[in-house]
């Protein structure tokens, strides 16, 4: 069943009013006279409303702990003494509670008497008008009079008797996308709350005391410019109008909802999509969503404006020659042109001159349908997905010494994590949601281990405090971990007994001999690594011996030289102190994009078939061979890297690409764009013109993800239902477009809908194979494994044994790269993202989350910065052996000296020209981050920079003027 | 593909199996070559080796030449 035929409503979950308890003890009690069982440490509030029971309130919600400051909720109860706040009085075996009765009436009147005698009554006219709290308990308690009139000290109006109200505070409209409104607060402290408990961002306060109390952001400044991080958490827990939604303001309260699945990062997040007729009005995370849990960042809240941005492109468009204007043609034309033009590449070059990339950011289901046109119809394995260039060594790794290509745990896990090591990884700005997850956890004690080179914000943040910054030199990731390893093998740290259950023995044999010796010392490794060998150790008898410890870790572990190596050394380490196979343990990837994990197990790769069964395997072969009708190649294909080679060696000449920019996210862009010109045919199917599409011949206008139908795979490998909130607004799903390109390649290839697709994976991929769209409307969200021993799917892997039955110790000898620094490029330059914009910023941009981040950053160590002589703010060249390119300085002392910063969110930086061809050994996973670079003072774009704004104008032309822009 | 990408992309693999004792690495070079390199890049590869293999390294070289003997 799909959301169009379910019946349109608004979702409003049940508001418990606080948070839910965990003990085990179960207590009984009476509740207006019924009986209800709950958890010990549950409040009376949350018992009451269990059974349905909703008792009048204002400063509770179940985000937040209870606070008892409104006495709105007070209740009785039969042999106590006065009217405690429900909120705040947990249950106790058989007590009695009333909710109701002419007393507490009578309070409850009087409070929200004197709430109201200080609040705005612009009910009609007010944007939260049928979604406020107060208005809802004015008419619950039955107020019909306010006693003590207006005219006294009020925070409501600007002038009282005349003069200027001192209390009054006006309007803060400063964030792009919610105002804040201090006359309508009733200073329930619900912001401040969420901000500290959801979000941990402690960005706001209640400033003053008494009457003069008030919220305040940063130090009574602006949100814009105060700490706050836009994740939205206060505005949900507002209850009246005080912080909401500009988008609410402009166009009144929605009328249906659809949950869906945030398209952004691998956190995955479950929103409901709040709209008026086919208008997203509002994206309100989803509190039963399984990875979020009812929070959001500001990318996933607020920033889809892009989807209707007036650069999305929705004709298809041709050209013979890349400098010629781009012609709108119909789909008929389009997909003709794009099999005609295949078939004749293939003709003149072979079989195996044409291939495909998947994105990581469309649906399983638009995935799977391109790797099989590329298997069947194209009838080689060429097939590769933009996972190639962030997590291949992930899969790599964890399949050599777990025997399974993904994250070992579910995000809730780390409630349960003693030890926390972050490696490569930035989570408050890349995986925000997961990093107020971590926090929480932080500040209820568990420790921290950050591996580092830059001093990220969970190294010192407001409660948050790592107990080692291990700040390595780039690409010295493997040496470090080994130090790790070397302390815990010759310290006998070692959890004997996990390894002698869990464990291949003579693996672990060799594994242990080379780990101890002398050359993995951190006494050893110390000029390399940078690292202080007493830190090493420290750290290591931590994680050894701190309880449940838990390795997270992003792009700054795969995009090495040694990628794949450093994966399973950290694989390594979690098995030596046996911290696998339960809750609050395990190796973690924080996934970048939404379906990274999604299209790897599509069978993206050249080498492997869905469910990462290698091409060779003649069972598996078999299968897809009579379920798709057609000879399969038994070889492995090209890898993105390669077909660039090979596009540049002349064997390599047609491509599609679906929704990725490989002309701005992959290395080295001059040979990418080498290689792109070479092509005879290049598809791109994409939202807008990206810079990839500068040079195709072919241009398939995609869906934004509240058009799809289908499913996401986030980074704890659960598999989300993805909805469609509104028609493809260019008249076709993604995989039809697909198919039909097939079809007219001669090979027939036809599906009824999404639905149908899933069931097709489901039959031939074991992991998924209890998976459906049924299952997933039923469950919300199911984690692959999911089968007829797991039928509800797998939070967590390896539990009684690993999937490849013993794990792996592999040997990871510390090779230090081909990149290296020397005279003329003394500095490395080591890259990364920001909190508001997404990778190559095509979505981010278009969106007003441009004000927090308008252009790309080089940031520079004082010490690099003042020998140059660039001053902070200047404009300052950036090169290295592969190009060069201008940018703005920020001088930061994030990194150690010697080692410079940036994003890549802008194509015209062009952070990408200077990235290198270097890879990792096992993937071709680029090396992005490590490249030896010199910086110097500069007034003018680079040569590449002047290049790039002539080919911006010049191959993004449009023929004629037909082009239909959404709004 | 260039021949320096060629080259520095299997010593590279050489590298990491190097830890391993002789026979396990011989095996770990090879098998890696062949699960993941597409044809093409396989014949260059065997082609430059056949053609003395400069600056390849002896762990590679032993792999693939084994290899190409015994299949």
């Amino acid at each position: 069943m799909t959301s169009e035929t379910k019946t349109m409503t608004l979702i409003k979950e049940i508001d418990y009013g606080t948070p839910a308890s965990h003990s085990n003890k179960l207590v009984t009690l009476k509740v207006d006279g019924q009986s209800v069982t709950v958890p010990e440490g549950t409040t009376i509030m949350r018992a009451a409303a269990e059974l349905g029971i909703m008792v009048p309130k204002l400063c509770a919600t179940d985000s937040v702990t209870a606070f008892g400051s409104c006495r709105l909720c007070l209740v009785e109860i039969e042999g106590r003494r006065g009217t405690p706040a429900s909120c705040t009085t947990t249950v106790a075996q058989g007590i009695k509670v009333s909710t109701q009765n002419d007393r507490l009436a009578r309070i409850r009147n009087g409070v929200m008497e004197l709430y109201i005698s200080d609040h705005q009554l612009d009910c009609l006219t007010c944007a939260a008008n049928g979604d406020c709290e107060l208005q809802d308990m004015a008419g619950a308690v039955g107020l019909r009079d306010v006693r003590y009139g207006y005219e006294g000290e009020n925070h409501v109006f600007a002038r009282s008797n005349g003069e200027a109200n001192p209390l009054y505070l006006p309007k803060d409209l400063s964030n792009p996308y919610f105002l804040f409104e201090p006359s309508k607060c009733i200073v329930c402290s619900r912001c401040v709350r969420a901000c500290e408990e959801v979000q941990g961002t402690f960005a706001l306060t209640i400033d003053g005391r008494g009457f003069a109390s008030h919220v305040a952001a940063g130090v009574d400044e602006d949100f814009l410019d105060s700490e706050c991080v836009s994740c939205g958490a206060c505005i949900q827990a507002c209850p009246t109008a005080t912080l909401i939604e500009k988008s609410i303001v402009e166009h009144g309260q929605p009328e249906h909802s659809v949950v869906t699945t945030c398209a952004y990062c691998g956190v995955g997040c479950a929103f409901k999509v709040e709209m008026q007729g086919d208008k997203v009005v509002r994206m309100m995370p989803y509190k039963d969503g399984g990875a979020n849990e009812g929070h959001s960042c500001v990318k996933g809240r607020f920033a889809f404006g892009y989807a209707t941005h007036k650069d999305r492109v929705l004709d298809p468009m041709i050209r013979d020659r890349i400098t010629d204007p781009w012609k709108v043609v119909t789909w008929d034309e389009a997909i003709k042109f794009t099999a005609d033009r295949f078939k004749a590449v293939q003709k003149k070059y072979g079989r195996g001159s044409i291939g495909g990339i998947t994105s990581s950011r469309t649906t399983n289901e638009e995935v799977y349908v391109v790797q099989r046109m590329v298997r069947a119809a194209f009838g080689n394995n060429n097939v590769d997905t933009c996972a190639r260039v962030c997590h291949s060594p992930t899969g790599y790794g964890l399949k050599a010494t777990f025997g399974e290509s993904a994250g070992t745990q579910d995000f809730k896990s780390v409630d349960q994590s003693d030890v926390i090591m972050i490696i490569g990884a930035n989570p408050t700005d890349g995986h925000p949601v997961f990093a107020s997850r971590m926090k929480k956890r932080l500040r209820e004690g568990a420790k921290l281990i950050v591996v580092d080179p830059r001093r990220i914000d969970m190294v010192r943040s407001p409660h948050v405090e790592a107990d080692f910054h291990l700040q390595l030199k780039p690409s010295t990731n493997v040496a470090v971990v080994n130090a790790l390893c070397h302390v815990v093998a010759v310290e006998k740290l070692i959890d004997r007994s996990f390894v002698a259950a869990r464990c291949d023995k003579d693996d672990f044999k060799q594994w242990e001999a080379f780990i101890k010796d002398p050359k993995n010392s951190p006494e050893t490794l110390e000029e390399i690594t940078g690292v202080p060998a007493a830190d090493i150790r420290a750290a290591a008898r931590l994680f050894a011996t701190g309880g449940n410890a838990a390795i997270f870790y992003g792009l700054g572990v795969t995009e090495h030289s040694q990628g794949s190596t450093m994966v399973m050394a950290m694989a390594n380490l979690a098995m030596a102190t046996g911290n696998l196979g339960r809750e609050g343990v395990g190796v973690n990837p924080l996934r970048g994009q939404n379906n990274v994990q999604g299209s790897c197990d599509m069978g993206s790769f050249p080498h492997e078939y869905p469910g990462y069964r290698h091409v060779s395997d003649t069972a598996t072969r078999k299968l897809f061979e009579e379920l798709w009708d057609k000879k399969l190649d038994p070889e492995p294909g090209l890898r993105i890297p390669n077909m660039f080679d090979e596009a540049s060696a002349g064997t390599f000449k047609g491509l599609f690409v679906q929704g990725e920019d490989i002309a701005q996210s992959d290395p080295n862009t001059q040979h990418v764009t080498h290689a792109l010109e070479s092509l005879e045919i290049l598809v791109v199917q994409d939202l807008f013109l990206n810079e990839t599409a500068a040079f195709a011949h072919v241009f398939l206008p995609g869906t934004s993800f509240l058009e799809k139908d289908g499913t996401f795979t986030n980074a704890e490998r659960r598999v989300n239902p993805v909805r469609m909130v509104m028609k493809e607004q260019q008249g076709m799903a993604e995989w039809e477009i697909v198919s039909r390109i097939a079809t007219e390649m001669g090979y027939p290839m036809k599906y009824s809908s999404a639905s149908a697709i899933m069931d097709e994976i489901a039959s031939v991929t074991p992991t998924f194979r209890g998976i459906s769209f049924e299952k997933l409307d039923r469950l919300g969200s199911v984690q692959w494994p999911c089968d007829d021993e797991a039928p509800e799917g797998t939070p967590i892997m390896h539990v009684s044994e690993f999937t490849r039955g013993k794990g792996r110790f592999m040997l990871t000898e510390f090779v230090p790269t081909d990149e290296r620094t020397n005279r003329n490029f003394p500095l490395v330059l080591t890259t990364g993202r920001i909190l508001s914009q997404y990778n190559v910023g095509a979505q981010t941009r278009r969106t007003e989350n441009v004000v927090w981040h308008t252009e790309d950053i080089l940031e520079l160590h004082p010490h690099d910065a003042e020998v140059r002589g660039i001053k902070d703010g200047s404009m300052a060249s950036l090169t290295s052996r592969m190009g060069g390119t201008t940018l703005r300085v920020k001088i930061a002392d994030r990194m150690p000296q010697g080692v410079v910063y940036t994003t890549f969110h802008f194509p015209e930086s062009g952070a990408n020209v200077i990235t290198t061809e270097n890879s990792d050994w096992a993937t071709n996973c680029p090396e992005y981050k490590v490249t030896a670079v010199q910086v110097m003072p500069s007034n003018q774009p680079s040569e590449w920079q002047t290049e790039w704004e002539e080919r911006e104008r010049q191959n993004k032309r449009i023929a004629e003027t037909s082009l239909v822009a959404a709004e | 593909m260039e021949n320096r990408d060629m080259i520095r992309m299997v010593n590279q693999i050489a590298a990491f199996f190097e830890a391993y004792p002789r026979p396990d690495a011989l095996k770990g070079v090879a098998d890696h070559v062949k699960k993941f390199w597409d044809p093409r890049m396989r014949k260059q590869l065997k082609e430059y080796i056949d053609g003395g293999g400069k600056d390849i390294s002896p762990l590679a070289i032993a792999a693939l030449s084994r290899k190409t003997k015994a299949s």
